[in-house]
């Protein structure tokens, strides 16, 4: 039984809305795998929720007429990974979620509640922020865009507007044609897990496969928010494909990320992976992109 | 609203349950069906001890919420044997092959087995690891689980191939 | 012999894997009430005083107990049979809820209510005021002068300090010529991580207490329970249905104590307290954190001339089990090489920390790793062979242990060693691997082990069965010795049927203890189960089988001594044609209008002998050295316990404890804040037990002499395979990599300091 006060189910996104703005302090309750856990552990006992896990509008993804990727935020962590637009346009995203917990996990949790949990550790949100994905939050006042990359505002914390719920997750075609990415999460176990540290990559290289095009490297828990490493990718951007370039890459990746010591981890070992990680995951990234680092 | 009537589908009997909605789905099954095979083992997902079939995928069934079982169709353990008490291939596999140690992660590793052992193609037995990566077990080292799953999916898969 | 040895399902794996099979929580009324303890949030103080207006305003809430509420009786709660001699007896430094805290999340007070969800907010209602103290978390703080005692009765901390010399180390270590290593080798704490967590719920009937539990040891949870309760062990009732695993945790009194006490403050109604998984992790026990300072001269030829260990173990706050422990693990270092003098010096200590007791194999997997680590620096400094060595050193046939008096009645453990190269390829790769460069190399490591089979002559062993005859010819089997997973049912069915000469299925044993009508057994601990407690069921069947015989004689008018059972018919001693069944003896000898007789047969074992048993384990690794990673390519655990009752139970033992030993050599550790002493890592997620995907394929093999003392041939088998396994994979990376850890367990984060300290990480 869990310690909640008054349970809210939505039949609609409009109903949703309309809960939330009746009961301004309850939560929304996606797939549970945070907020049931965290009632268990007391954090947020007494609450009042808002279900909104029947609403297979926020389900699916499909390709939008521009081609830009539209993924509904209650799609499971399953449902992304097998998806065969996901796995034709953007297989690292699959590959991301794939990793996280085990099979059972995977078919609760949702891509939505991955990111709005604002937890630096979420393993769709590295990769998300380095394809530049574009959020579409919603209320009764009508939807907002935004960035992904300004979602985070802190530990635990999002930019998501009292009333506001998540809607959409969109990644343009630009942003993933002739793209290939990798993800890489550094743990303690190879699943049941939460990321030590976590790097996506993500490469588009010339016609001939020599030169970086387009570079975009992105970080989990190697600061209080998903990071760009934008120093990294500046100093690689246009950069000639070979172990120079993953060196380059690790030792500017270094400027990027805060990573602090914890129980978890001590922080010379996560910067020892911040620069690890990025070598592995951009030279896999470039492999998949035809590239060959000599 | 404290209290709620889930009409769903239980081992393959329609069911209607009056629950407090704070109930977790293992709440339910326990309480209102006896269904026993359901384990308690962290309450948090972490061990898949309670681990049941959701239209015929693998959930955590203590942070699963009674409500979202209203028109779903779910499989327990004591599901698998038909009314008799005639058991699955894949039961007896586990007691074939010494797969039961203290039995309190049985339940759910079996349930979190059969969608692995109902896939057409073989799995390799690191992909049947990762399939059961969701459940714990501190008795037998996984090695002879990962033995009963993989001579049953291969069992169906042979019997398949026989009929066709 | 025609059962053992062969294959047979486990008598209880079908209703495992139905679901029918009840668990503690399984059994539990529907209208329970619902206990919940209140834990200190402090590591060391007193409890001063509770405000509990709030506490009681939560509706349902029906009693609440606290430290100052409870029978002033301090209690022991070790799962040992207990002495009659006051100076053996386990210490009593507890109480049902204690005042005095002692660490962090120590038990303070309970409340009782109608809902879980009542008592959990009634008992974050309470308000507790706290005198506090400095935790005192390590061994070295704790030894300090003028350090505050912990608990009044050992001023100094120290529960026991003990020491034993073998020959005179000063003597033997004189000679310039020998080589000397010195070691320091510390062990984490761990946790047994049973799946089904402590809990129990207990009842008043027919004027007894009666808790069900998920325990190792009824019968000594019923005197233990009497004995904080203050009531005869006849008050006092404990039943023991199937339970999730115990590895230790449960052979000690857990919620047993607590419970029985509070079904008494409601009159009598049913009251639970299951502990969660969070509770089980910081408030049941632990393994002990140790560590050894080994020092070793060693001949020329690869002799040991002298050895002296001193070893320290963490208590945490309460005895349990206490310095047993590491007098274990000091005896296991004698007694694993036993030539030369050898020195040692052992320590348990209170501190702070959460109470360590008993875990798989009992301080022989912390001496296990030190040293075997140690015989590793020993050869990776003075060049011997790493086979030759411990061979030449081990344990041989027909050595008998000057303090213990325990005999080597029989050893493979050359065999062993010498399978496990075979399979490993061990001393090739071993040379092929020692000169690697690249960021990625392989290494193999191999680790031995000797472990005494039960507690004799250190403690009691004592066991009794019960075999009663049914009307159709077959028979229940009761003992007190309990299945905890490790297939203690199934082996016992085998010996009894063996002994009665039944066919296994004509015999049914009751798997649930009652400790009203089950037979005396001190319960699931030192592996002594199939060694003594199957003494006992061998002795019950050979005289069930001869009462049975005495009456077909009867019914056949011939000596039952040319008589004998034989697949449930009885025959002629020298023949094979069935005279009668037992069926046929059992209907007459019920129903007989002449000689009605209802045939059955109790039997005790007092056990007054002890044996080793052996093995090895040999792993192949490969190291990401950039990554800090490890990866187990390979790897085999080899026993030699004697002859198998049932190999595929005892393959099943042998990959569980290779599990645990590889989340003991690669990822488990509990982790604390050093400020407060509270336990950090108290969940599923943060204690990195290894997932499938995580364990490798786990390979098991069995040398079999015959022991002449165990009841069929058999030896230990259900702690050891967790011992040689974390040292084979610290001798591994030590090949591949050179470097050489004196700590477990070997996760990334150790790797990387190691790595960066050696210049393998620049």
């Amino acid at each position: 039984m869990y310690n909640f006060t008054n349970l809210y189910e939505a039949n609609s996104v409009q109903e949703a809305l309309e809960l939330k703005k009746q009961y301004s302090n309850a939560l929304f309750l996606a797939g549970g795998s945070d907020i049931l856990i965290k009632l268990r552990e007391e954090k947020i006992a007494g609450s009042d929720l808002i279900s909104i896990y029947m609403l297979d509008e926020l389900r699916g993804i499909c390709l939008e007429e521009d081609g830009t990727l539209l993924i509904r935020p209650l799609t499971s962590f399953t449902d992304v990974s097998m998806h065969p637009l996901i796995k034709e346009h953007v297989p690292v995203l699959g590959e991301a979620v794939d990793q996280i917990g085990g099979p059972q996990i995977r078919n609760i949790g949702t891509i939505g509640g991955n990111i709005c949990n604002g937890v630096t550790s979420a393993d769709s949100a590295s990769t998300l922020k380095a394809y530049d994905a574009v959020l579409e939050l919603a209320s009764l006042e009508g939807t907002r865009e935004l960035p992904y990359g300004e979602f985070n505002l802190g530990p635990g914390k999002v930019d998501l507007r009292p009333g506001e719920l998540l809607t959409g997750i969109r990644i343009p075609k630009e942003s993933y044609e002739h793209t290939y990415g990798h993800y890489i999460k550094y743990a303690m176990r190879k699943a049941m897990d939460i990321a030590t540290l976590g790097c996506s990559a993500n490469v588009k290289l010339s016609e001939d496969k020599t030169t970086i095009e387009r570079i975009r490297i992105a970080y989990g828990v190697a600061a209080p928010i998903p990071v760009r490493a934008t120093t990294a990718e500046r100093a690689a951007t246009g950069k000639p494909v070979n172990s120079q370039l993953l060196e380059t890459v690790a030792e500017h990746a270094l400027a990027d990320v805060t990573p602090r010591s914890s129980w978890r981890a001590a922080k010379e070992f996560r910067l020892h992976l911040v620069q690890e990680l990025a070598r592995r995951a951009v030279k896999i990234a470039i492999e998949k992109a035809g590239g060959t680092i000599a | 609203m404290t209290h709620k009537l889930v009409t769903c589908t239980v081992n393959g009997k329609k069911r209607h349950y009056h629950i407090d909605v704070r109930s977790s789905l293992s709440d339910m099954l326990r309480g209102q069906e006896g269904l026993f095979s359901i384990k308690h083992g962290c309450d948090v997902g972490e061990c898949g001890a309670c681990t049941v079939l959701i239209d015929g995928k693998p959930f955590n069934s203590c942070i699963y919420l009674a409500v979202w079982a209203e028109g779903k169709d779910i499989l327990t353990l004591e599901g698998l044997s038909d009314t008799r008490g005639t058991i699955s291939d894949i039961q007896q596999a586990f007691i074939d092959e010494g797969a039961v140690q203290c039995g309190f992660c049985t339940p759910g590793f079996i349930m979190s087995s059969i969608p692995i052992i109902t896939k057409e193609t073989p799995s390799t037995r690191e992909e049947i690891r990762k399939q059961i990566a969701g459940n714990l077990c501190r008795c037998t080292g996984y090695e002879k689980i990962v033995d009963a799953i993989e001579k049953t999916q291969k069992k169906r898969i042979e019997e398949r191939e026989h009929t066709s | 012999m025609g059962i053992i040895g062969t294959p047979l399902s486990r008598v209880d794996a079908k209703e495992k894997v139905t679901g029918t099979a009840a668990y503690t929580e399984d059994l539990l009324s529907a209208h329970a009430l619902i206990a919940k303890v209140l834990h200190s949030t402090i590591a060391h103080g007193v409890v001063k005083s509770f405000d509990l207006s709030a506490a009681w305003e939560v509706p349902g809430v029906v009693d609440i107990v606290t430290c100052f509420d409870v029978p002033d009786i301090q209690f022991p709660t070790a799962g040992h049979p207990w002495s009659t001699d006051p100076k053996h007896q386990d210490i009593a430094d507890r109480k049902l809820l204690n005042t005095r805290i002692r660490c962090y999340h120590d038990d303070i007070a309970a409340v009782i209510a109608e809902t879980e969800i009542a008592a959990i907010e009634a008992v974050r209602k309470i308000k507790v005021t706290y005198e506090e103290y400095d935790p005192i978390l390590t061994i070295e703080d704790a030894m300090k002068p003028g350090a505050r005692a912990i608990h009044d009765e050992k001023p100094d901390n120290v529960i026991v300090h003990s020491s034993y010399e073998i020959g005179s180390f000063e003597e033997a270590s004189k000679d310039p010529e020998l080589i000397k290593v010195t070691g320091h080798y510390e062990t984490p704490i761990v946790q047994q991580c049973h799946i089904e967590n402590a809990n129990s719920f207990a009842y008043m009937e027919a004027g007894k207490i009666v808790v069900v539990s998920s325990t190792q040891i009824p019968h000594i949870v019923r005197r233990v329970c009497s004995q904080a309760l203050g009531v005869g062990f006849g008050d006092i009732r404990i039943i023991k249905p199937y339970i999730g695993g115990g590895f230790g945790n449960k052979q000690d009194a857990l919620t047993e104590p607590l419970n029985a006490y509070l079904t008494t403050r409601v009159g009598g109604r049913v009251v639970q307290l299951a502990y969660t998984r969070e509770e089980t992790f910081a408030c049941t026990r632990t393994r002990h954190a140790m560590q050894f300072n080994i020092v070793s001269y060693i001949q020329k030829d690869g002799t040991f001339a002298a050895r002296s260990i001193q070893a320290y173990s963490n208590q945490g706050a309460y005895a349990s089990h206490a310095h047993a422990l590491v007098a274990n693990a000091v005896n296991g270092f004698r007694m694993m090489y036993p030539v030369g003098a050898i020195k040692g010096d052992a320590y348990t200590v209170y501190t702070n920390m959460p109470t360590a007791g008993a875990m798989r194999a009992y301080g022989i997997p912390q001496i296990g790793f030190a040293l075997e680590a140690h015989v590793d620096d020993i050869i990776d400094k003075a060049g011997f062979d790493p086979i030759e060595f411990r061979k030449k050193n081990m344990m041989k046939l027909g050595y008998v242990d000057p303090i213990t008096t325990i005999t080597c009645h029989s050893t493979g453990l050359s065999e062993c060693i010498d399978k496990g190269d075979a399979y490993l390829d061990y001393s090739k790769k071993r040379a092929a691997y020692a000169k690697q460069d690249g960021p990625v190399r392989k290494g193999v490591g191999m680790a031995i082990f000797c472990y005494k089979t039960g507690v004799y002559p250190i403690s009691l062993e004592t066991a009794a069965c019960r075999m009663v005859l049914n009307q159709d010819g077959s028979a229940q089997l009761q003992v007190g010795a309990t299945e905890i997973g490790q297939g203690a049912d199934t082996v016992f069915s085998m010996m009894a049927a063996e002994a009665a000469g039944f066919t296994t299925d004509r015999i049914h044993l009751i798997s649930k203890q009652d400790t009203d009508v089950t037979p005396y057994d001190t319960g699931a601990y030192a592996s002594r189960q199939t060694y003594v407690s199957g003494m006992a069921v061998k002795k019950t069947a050979e005289a069930f089988k001869a009462k049975i015989l005495a009456y077909a004689g009867t019914m056949l008018n011939r000596d039952p001594w040319d008589l004998d059972i034989r697949d449930n018919m009885i025959v002629h001693t020298n023949q094979t044609e069935p005279l009668l069944s037992v069926a046929d003896v059992a209907l007459e000898s019920c129903y007989s209008l002449k000689q009605s007789e209802h045939i059955a047969a109790e039997e005790t074992h007092h056990c007054a002998d002890n044996t080793y048993a052996f093995g090895v384990c040999f792993a192949e690794i490969e190291v990401d050295i950039p990554m800090c990673q490890i990866r187990v390519l390979d790897i085999v655990n080899v026993h030699d316990s004697g002859i198998i009752i049932n190999r595929q139970t005892a393959e099943g033992q042998v990959h569980g404890g290779m599990s645990m030993g590889l989340g003991y050599g690669l990822s488990e550790f509990l982790k604390f804040d050093p400020k407060t002493g509270r336990m950090l890592n108290d969940n599923l997620l943060d204690y990195k037990l290894m997932t499938a995907i995580d364990t490798p394929e786990l390979h098991a093999d069995f040398v079999e002499p015959h022991d002449p003392t165990g009841p069929f041939g058999n030896k230990a088998l259900g702690e050891p395979p967790i011992i040689p396994v974390a040292p084979a994979l610290r001798n591994a990376m030590l090949n591949a990599t050179g470097v050489a850890f004196d700590s477990i367990p070997l996760n990334p984060e150790k790797i990387f300091f190691a790595f960066t300290k050696a210049g393998l990480i620049k």
